[in-house]
């Protein structure tokens, strides 16, 4: 078997009683378009804590690109090539968008710790930082403090500070919630021009984006994988029916 | 800002934000004409330097790394004692003694920032509360080294560089103060426009999104916290030296408190405020204990609900705002 991307073998984290993430055997391939559903509570959003380090697991082990990774710390796993995105969106409000990506290049290129020079003067990374934004059509909005733009923009700008750590993985937290549903095409258009060498996992509650993104899809259910396969598999499955799609509010 | 859309205007419009404008020569313009104009008022002017260069090392833990601290008076004290404790033993060398109070300052800065930064909000404001308090008990019972409540007496400064006295009509004070103030400025100016600079702001907005793009947020903080310590101890060591006094008071939770109160009317996270705050207090100070001799510290809270309430971001907020 190739090296995974992201590897976790018998991964569990429990707070007291409560399990919420139960000996999870999962694998994400390189270069994968890899989708992680589940009913509220099954355990999605603390699955990726513990790929992040935000969580220290009860037990298991979590290989990326074949490395151990399980006892890194958050910021030597974002060294490694591993970023992710928030649910809710997580930035630095007050400040413009181009800062907000550039505090991020600023970290991978290892001068955000440095006091010599005016961050100005490391042009380099301005420039890559507006790209970027360019890219995501974000150029008129670079100067503007992040809390003021319009939420679907902010979710853009979400995902360009961790596209800023130029990852290997990116973990991809409910990428368009909080999006009318009508909207999110813009982030599945952008999410579709990504480069295809870096393996994504992403979570979402959009069944629309989930069936045209992913190319494998897990269904996660308190803490445990129920099911994984390609897209029509999971689509067909009558137990995947029964505690989430059945009830499918989109 | 909206008026710049091209790549390189909008590039070229960010990567200088950290350039001299015209209005940062005003605080120092005045420096200069008051040491000619107002010839009557040198000592007070060197007590309000020494006093900018306290509430600017405020600045830098709160308004640009989000540490919230209500103890920074601990490392003004730790600096007052030590340059006064050197020259009142027989080593009265100002500059030395200057950087030595710098340096036990930062030292204790490392030290408590170890333990009390791992804490954050309220906890973390507490324990800055507890450090200085926990010095201010430490320097009333070694009354042997610091005189205790009577204060440290018997400072022997000696002249800057040999030549400059330190004397009653403050002309050496005047001029030293503002020279240690202006070397703190403009390493407090590079500091917060450096990447590591941002990266504290980027902690302060966000520490969530900062350990997630992978930036060591404690040791930061620490860094920081360290450095903010020195230059409040050298502000301390600047009263020690200017005044030849050391008191508990440099010490006390009412000092770290009238900091904060100088750099929220100021404004706060903009690296002016202090030098804005420390002046309008002391006005204020002056006027409100004129009219009110008893109660002018009342006033001075009406003024810090006014500025909370309707000045959101201090004087120059309101200037930012007027702007628009």
């Amino acid at each position: 078997m190739t090296e995974a991307a992201l590897e976790t073998r018998g991964l569990s984290k429990s707070f007291g009683a409560l399990r919420v993430a139960n000996s999870i055997d999962f694998r994400l391939e390189k270069g994968a378009r890899h989708a992680l559903i589940g009913p509220n509570g099954a355990g999605k959003t603390s699955f990726v804590n513990l790929l992040t380090g935000a969580l220290q697991p009860s037990d298991g082990t979590i290989h990326l690109n074949g490395a151990d990774i399980t006892h890194l710390s958050q910021s030597a796993r974002v060294k490694h090539g591993l970023a992710r995105t928030f649910q809710i969106n997580t930035l630095f409000r007050g400040l413009c968008a181009l800062e907000n990506v550039t505090l991020a290049i600023a970290e991978r290129e290892g001068v955000a710790g440095t006091l010599l020079r005016p961050a100005g003067r490391h042009r380099a990374i301005i420039e890559e930082a507006f790209d970027l934004l360019a890219s995501l059509g974000l150029a008129d909005a670079a100067l503007e403090p992040v809390g003021v733009l319009a939420y679907g923009r902010q979710r853009l700008v979400e995902i360009a500070v961790a596209l800023g750590l130029a990852p290997k993985v990116l973990l991809l937290d409910e990428p368009a919630a909080g999006i009318p549903s009508g909207e999110s095409g813009v982030i599945l258009a952008m999410l579709e021009r990504l480069p295809p060498e870096i393996s994504i996992l992403i979570i979402e509650h959009d069944m629309d984006l989930v069936f045209r993104l992913a190319t494998t899809i897990t269904v996660l259910v308190q803490g445990s994988v129920l099911i994984e396969g390609p897209p029509d598999a999971i689509a067909d499955d009558l137990r995947v029916r029964e505690v989430y799609l059945g009830d499918r509010r989109r | 800002m909206g008026l710049a859309t091209g790549r390189s205007a909008v590039i070229d419009s960010f990567a200088r934000r950290h350039r001299f404008r015209a209005f940062e020569a005003t605080p120092w313009v005045l420096a200069v004409a008051g040491y000619f104009l107002l010839p009557g008022y040198l000592p007070l002017g060197a007590q309000i330097f020494a006093t900018i260069l306290f509430v600017l090392s405020t600045d830098l833990v709160l308004g640009y790394a989000g540490i919230v601290t209500l103890g920074q008076a601990a490392f003004f004290g730790t600096g007052a004692y030590t340059a006064g404790i050197l020259a009142a033993n027989g080593w009265g060398e100002p500059i030395s003694d200057l950087v030595a109070a710098a340096a036990m300052a930062g030292l204790v800065g490392l030290l408590s920032g170890l333990i009390i930064l791992r804490t954050t909000g309220l906890a973390l404001l507490m324990q800055t509360l507890i450090v200085a308090t926990m010095l201010y008990e430490l320097a009333n019972k070694a009354g042997r080294w610091t005189g205790g409540d009577d204060g440290l007496q018997g400072m022997e400064v000696w002249p800057i560089f040999g030549v400059f006295r330190f004397d009653l009509f403050g002309h050496a004070a005047y001029i030293y103060s503002l020279v240690v103030l202006s070397i703190g400025w403009f390493a407090a100016r590079r500091i917060v426009n450096s990447p590591f600079g941002r990266s504290l702001t980027g902690a302060r907005e966000n520490v969530a999104r900062m350990r997630a793009i992978g930036a060591p947020v404690a040791r930061r903080l620490l860094t920081i916290y360290a450095i903010s310590a020195m230059m409040a101890g050298a502000a301390g060591a600047l009263i020690a030296q200017t005044t030849s006094f050391v008191g508990l008071t440099s010490l006390s939770l009412e000092r770290s408190g009238n900091a904060l109160i100088m750099l929220i009317i100021g404004g706060v996270g903009r690296l002016y405020g202090a030098f804005l705050g420390v002046p309008l207090f002391m006005i204020a100070q002056d006027r409100f204990s004129e009219i009110d001799p008893v109660y002018w510290y009342f006033w001075i809270g009406a003024l810090m609900v006014a500025v909370v309430l309707f000045a959101r971001g201090g004087v120059l907020g309101l200037i930012e705002r007027l702007r628009r």
